[in-house]
């Protein structure tokens, strides 16, 4: 069949030096080594015990947590992104912001449905902002980022619930003010560090911006947050 | 095809030949200086059938396009970018409705043109025209997203801000954070800044049509303007935290002056060719709507002393107990 494209194109006429003799068999296997079987097929993950696998993907977050405390500008958040550390940080945060004060439906903190929408589709609606200005990261990626970096506004939220724990005066509200705010600079400077690069310089701010919005809303929330008071007579109404 | 034309050898030195002499004959509409490439150049001086079966169509679109580029660089800029701007964007395919991409052409805008349109909306110029001077054919729709989302929360925090300072002396207050207030915001801004763009569209089309000296803008532009002219209601409600109602009422009027009168230049010319009573009742329209916009979430998020305090004499024990006190603003 060489012989036969060789006829038709001149510019080959080089190869048809070469020839190949018919006494030599050509034969030998297609087929590629995979080289060492691998560990699944002796050991699928099916198989192992749960507690391996919970531990694994436990781990999986808690490494995660690490990278969003001290916020260096390592791909591992974003290579191997999941979502169950923000699921998780969502509804404690959701939980926590639910003991405040409930005399009237009307007057009182978000409901849960309230704070798990504004998280989830806040940050739906800023990856989505982000992708249409052009950037580079990916979906889910940006999901991750953006959820993992509410981790250090839910421990002031922790701190707020243990402060308020002491009373409710002007050095409560100060001490949660303090907390909140740093919280608050904490998770915009940690989720900047991971989704800035992925634009272009001159829409930086432009993407930056949501996200300190989203955060803003998020810290407002928790330093409103006011627990309900055990005696009824101080409620006033709507 | 280059095979064919390496494989015939001399007969391109033959070509190259012949073909100078064609271009110092040829007019200069003749001589296309598209592609950087010899080969190319020579290609271009030669008859329009060899042209087309040695290039896609895309690179003759590239020579069409840079051919309007050089037509039009004798026009003053305004006018040049103008129709450059035209003629690039008639030959563009646009893309599908459902796909990623269309969406994406409505955020192509750097952090400077958004500051800048920020600009535009705030300082009406006269003769400047919001639409031909800052969109400039691009309009986009972060602006008014955004705009709106943070409208949406400012009024919402700083209205539960001014109630908490307007209430702080009364012992019997207790904070709420009113959250149920940020949904009403949010569905009372976002249907402003989408239903109402929609509805003038609308009327400036149906006007359009039987009136044909009456222009309009796409639906995008009437959006984008509508978007941008709401972020003077940005400082506006944060500044209304300061519990004086006369400052207050001053805030609504500077504000309404400047991007309401942001509006009218911008609808004014389109208008003004059409009939006397629809022209004025169009403009008149637009600049209630948007008064009512802020005296709606003035009246409703902020409120002044004289209406909370009202229900307060009805508690109170009938016998003239002048521990009450009212709390004046």
């Amino acid at each position: 069949m060489a012989e036969a494209d060789e006829a038709s194109k001149p510019l080959f006429a080089g190869l048809s030096d070469v020839s190949i003799s018919e006494d030599i068999p050509v034969e030998g296997e297609i087929t590629v080594p995979v080289g060492s079987p691998s560990h699944d097929d002796e050991y699928s993950t099916l198989d192992e015990p749960v507690k391996e696998t919970i531990l694994r993907d436990l781990k999986a977050v808690g490494k995660k947590f690490g990278h969003v405390m001290y916020p260096k500008k390592s791909t591992t958040l974003l290579r191997d992104w999941d979502l169950w550390g923000p699921l998780l940080l969502c509804v404690t945060l959701a939980l926590m912001l639910q003991g405040g004060s409930a005399d009237s439906k009307e007057d009182g903190g978000p409901q849960f449905a309230e704070v798990f929408v504004i998280i989830w589709f806040g940050s739906v609606i800023i990856t989505l902002n982000s992708k249409l200005l052009g950037g580079t990261i990916s979906f889910f990626q940006s999901l991750c980022v953006l959820g993992y970096c509410i981790l250090p506004l839910t421990v002031a939220m922790i701190v707020c619930r243990l402060v308020l724990l002491g009373g409710t005066g002007t050095a409560s509200f100060i001490v949660r003010f303090i907390v909140v705010v740093a919280s608050f600079g904490w998770s915009t400077f940690a989720s900047t560090a991971f989704l800035a690069d992925s634009q272009s310089p001159n829409r930086k701010a432009l993407v930056v911006y949501p996200v300190f919005l989203f955060y803003f809303v998020i810290s407002w929330m928790i330093l409103t947050f006011s627990p309900s008071h055990s005696d009824g007579a101080t409620d006033t109404g709507p | 095809m280059w095979g064919s034309r390496i494989s015939q050898g001399n007969t391109f030195v033959d070509l190259v030949d012949t073909d100078w002499k064609k271009i110092a004959m040829a007019t200069p509409e003749d001589l296309q200086f598209q592609e950087f490439e010899e080969a190319a150049q020579l290609l271009s001086a030669n008859p329009e059938a060899v042209t087309r079966s040695a290039r896609d169509l895309s690179s003759a679109k590239r020579e069409r396009e840079r051919e309007s580029v050089r037509v039009n660089v004798n026009l003053s800029e305004e006018e040049g970018e103008e129709e450059e701007a035209e003629l690039l964007s008639g030959q563009k395919k646009q893309p599908n409705f459902w796909s990623f991409d269309y969406y994406q052409s409505f955020f192509n805008i750097d952090t400077l043109q958004v500051l800048d349109r920020i600009k535009g909306s705030l300082l009406p110029l006269p003769g400047k025209n919001f639409v031909k001077h800052h969109l400039r054919n691009n309009p986009d729709l972060y602006g008014p997203f955004w705009i709106c989302a943070t409208l949406v929360f400012t009024v919402a925090i700083s209205g539960n801000l001014s109630t908490f300072l307007l209430k702080m002396g009364d012992p019997q207050y207790h904070y709420r954070p009113q959250f149920h207030k940020v949904s009403v915001a949010g569905v009372s801004v976002f249907c402003y800044a989408w239903l109402v763009p929609l509805a003038l569209w609308g009327f400036l089309q149906w006007r359009s049509s039987s009136n044909p000296s009456v222009t309009s803008y796409s639906f995008l532009e009437t959006v984008c303007v509508y978007g941008y002219s709401l972020f003077i209601y940005i400082p506006t409600s944060i500044l209304w935290i300061i519990p004086f109602d006369w400052l207050r009422w001053l805030l609504i009027l500077l504000a309404m002056a400047l991007s309401g009168s942001v509006l009218v230049l911008t609808f004014w010319p389109v208008i003004r060719d059409d009939t006397k009573p629809a022209s004025i009742a169009t403009v008149t329209a637009i600049l209630l709507l948007h008064a009512l916009l802020a005296i709606g979430c003035k009246m409703y998020f902020f409120q002044t002393a004289t209406q909370t305090m009202m229900p307060v004499p009805s508690l109170a024990p009938p016998t003239g107990n002048p521990n009450i006190t009212l709390n004046q603003s």
